[in-house]
């Protein structure tokens, strides 16, 4: 029985680690191509939410979360070509503070255009609901997250690994003077996978809009977690950056289940033990313009 | 480009310093026909959210009083701002009294907060309104003579929500497991959950005490149900009750989920057809009486929304101080104390008067068990709430929903 619970809890930490994914993979596919802690993430996570929340009143829950991402990714391409095309060679300090300043400034226009309080959103009927495997019990629409989780994780797992678009993303991490001197000009790429970046965040604000709450500081909530969950992983690695989300997310959950008192802090310590073995994170890899 | 020596720069800076020293006395005489009044509350965080509607409460209460002339013919300068955490509040305070020159303080959310700027108020004999705060223990062992508190009591929330559900049998003999909010407030709520619940023969099977940061409340849902119990009972506070009726609503459980603390703007961000059960309000704009009902359209058409349950404090309460002032004709800590320790009645848009009871400080009050209106019989996303009848009900001494002298340890230095 006892066991059966833990399982439970394994499961449903799994699946919130797919939800930190999605938020942490485009974080370390923009820090690993550009080299740019982007701070703005979580609130291009933000954006996603209030912008489908807006579109779910109009077109419903289905066209909001295809379409939010889609809005979202087209602001990325401002973001990328007006912003961050300047820092790329630039102290790394100036861009984490540009784009520091950039959530701020974000924050503040939410709660200019949505107001402080927080807006109200809620899981179309459709989707509530426990599913129940034996005693094994699971909430429909977090499986319907996992789903998407699963497509949209072997989706850019092909585009990197299968493409001419991801052979070329994957050498300008590793050799960016290399792909210079064939010729290649690395800033479209850059901004494909700014809007690839950005696009998941929104999307997981899209999916995650119905069960938390939409308010205004909701993307500076998140990007802490993403940043651990990027740090565990370590840079440059797609596979790393899945194992950390799953591990997060399934380590809180028994934390949870045997010391609640610990949860919240037992990511940190996740972190922290991660690094004392392995300092460039479970499958960093060593990046020659990093170091 | 000129370069400034170190040693000009500091030369410069005693000499600005010095200045300010002697300019002081001159701004502080100008600004004295201005009644400076602090104001903190939390912008940011777990309960920025409801604080946001606080300020919309309170700035509407500043306008109105200026258009009509001001107090005593002196304008109010209001001071609001975020009051972040704990220690932040505690410093603004005193920053508020010491060097804004604030005759008085009110506002804040938190409990924790509030017992911070509590004893900044004690230390500087400064009074201090607590508005949003409910633990007890503020009014309780941890009460001070320049205190007072304007929101309903945990006690009184409990009261309230559970002569509710004694009447629809949901309380004897049932198994109740509770969600509670990690820090003062929740604990102080679970405290009085606890001696309710033994005192009407209910068993407490499951507790979980949840930091406030937490938004995702699946792996707690998971040991809800492993405990198997007859009811939920939600005491957390701000943003997690809304992350908490929305993941409850996503799991779909079978159990009742009820609650001792919920706030209208808590309840409007949680999305249609989520939230059941039966919950406690201080006040809510459907009131049916000529003063909340003036109150809620002069609000609505300033802000296009009605009034939440925290605008509605800071705007009464602001009220309050201002009537306090003009009929003392003074700002002075002692005679406003005295004014209020006289059990001066105050409308605050209730069916019955409300007054701050002298030797707790805390203002009593009537309070409202409610249950959620079916979607079809809603005039608006607004219109969420079917309140039940008040508490205490008619006849029965306010009062009596309070804890009682020998219940209270509220000892007051003189």
């Amino acid at each position: 029985m006892q066991f059966g619970f833990l399982l439970e809890q394994v499961v449903n930490g799994l699946v919130l680690g797919g939800y930190y994914l999605l938020i942490a993979l485009g974080l370390s596919l923009i820090f690993s191509v550009g080299g740019i802690v982007n701070l703005a993430h979580g609130a291009f996570y933000a954006l996603g939410a209030y912008i489908s929340v807006e579109i779910t009143k109009y077109l419903g829950f289905g066209s909001a979360v295809v379409l939010s991402p889609v809005a979202v990714a087209l602001l990325g391409i401002l973001f990328e070509r007006f912003i961050l095309r300047r820092f790329y060679d630039a102290d790394p300090i100036l861009s984490l503070l540009v784009t520091f300043g950039l959530a701020m400034v974000t924050e503040q226009a939410i709660r200019i255009i949505w107001g402080a309080p927080p807006i109200s959103a809620g899981i179309p009927q459709a989707l509530r609901g426990s599913v129940f495997l034996g005693d094994f019990l699971f909430s429909r629409y977090r499986l319907l997250i996992l789903a998407v989780v699963a497509a949209v994780l072997v989706g850019v797992w092909l585009l990197l690994h299968k493409t001419s678009f991801g052979r070329v993303v994957r050498a300008g991490i590793q050799r960016p003077d290399m792909v210079a001197a064939l010729g290649i000009r690395l800033q479209p790429y850059m901004t494909a996978i700014v809007m690839l970046g950005v696009g998941m965040a929104a999307l997981g604000g899209a999916f995650f809009a119905p069960i938390t709450i939409v308010h205004p500081a909701m993307g500076a909530e998140i990007i802490t977690v993403a940043f651990v969950v990027v740090v565990i992983g370590g840079l440059g690695s797609f596979w790393g950056v899945v194992i950390a989300a799953l591990l997060v997310g399934v380590v809180r959950g028994i934390t949870i289940h045997f010391a609640p008192a610990a949860g919240e802090a037992s990511i940190y310590v996740l972190m922290f033990l991660v690094l004392l073995v392995r300092p460039r994170g479970l499958l960093g890899e060593r990046i020659e313009k990093f170091e | 480009m000129t370069r400034y020596s170190r040693r000009t720069l500091l030369k410069a800076g005693a000499a600005f310093a010095g200045a300010s020293a002697i300019g002081s006395p001159a701004i502080l005489s100008a600004q004295s026909a201005r009644i400076k009044i602090g104001h903190l509350v939390p912008l940011t965080g777990f309960l920025g959210a409801i604080g946001s509607y606080a300020q919309l409460g309170v700035k509407m209460a500043a306008e109105e009083i200026n258009a009509s002339g001001g107090i005593m013919g002196k304008q109010i300068d209001l001071m609001s701002e975020d009051s972040v955490n704990p220690a932040t509040a505690s410093t603004k305070a005193q920053r508020m009294i010491e060097q804004d020159g604030a005759v008085l303080l009110f506002g804040e959310i938190s409990s924790a907060s509030s017992l911070t700027i509590m004893q900044v108020a004690e230390r500087n004999k400064k009074v201090f309104f607590s508005t949003g705060a409910r633990s007890d223990a503020l009014r309780g062992k941890d009460c001070n003579r320049y205190s007072f508190h304007c929101d309903i009591p945990n006690t009184v929330m409990v009261n309230a929500v559970g002569t509710a559900l004694n009447q629809k049998g949901m309380v004897k003999g049932k198994k109740f497991v509770t969600l509670t909010a990690d820090y003062i407030f929740g604990h102080d709520l679970l405290k009085a959950a606890k001696s309710f619940f033994s005192a009407n023969d209910a068993t407490l099977i499951g507790d979980e005490l949840i930091a406030t940061d937490v938004t995702d409340f699946s792996p707690y849902l998971l040991k809800v149900r492993q405990a198997k119990p007859d009811v939920v009972c939600c005491n957390l506070a701000g943003n997690q009750v809304t992350n908490l009726v929305k993941q409850y609503a996503e799991f779909g459980f079978a159990y009742p989920l009820v609650g001792f603390n919920l706030n209208t703007g808590d309840a409007w961000a949680m999305g249609e057809g989520n939230l059941s059960g039966t919950w406690p309000t201080v006040w809510y704009h459907a009131l049916d009486n000529p003063a909340s009902k003036a109150f809620v359209e002069a609000f609505s058409k300033k802000y296009g929304k009605p009034p939440e349950n925290h605008a509605w404090i800071e705007y009464i309460t602001l009220k309050m101080i201002a009537q306090a002032i003009t009929e003392t004709r003074s700002t002075e800590s002692d005679a406003l104390i005295g004014y209020f320790e006289k059990q001066s009645q105050f409308d605050i848009m209730k069916g019955r008067k409300a007054y701050f009871r002298s030797w707790d400080h805390q203002l009593v009050q009537e309070a409202y068990p409610f249950t959620v209106k079916p979607k079809n019989e809603m005039k608006d996303k607004w219109d969420m709430l079917v309140l039940g009848e008040a508490v205490p009900a008619a006849g029965a001494e306010l009062e009596s929903i309070y804890p009682t002298k020998t219940q209270n340890p509220c000892n007051m230095k003189a």
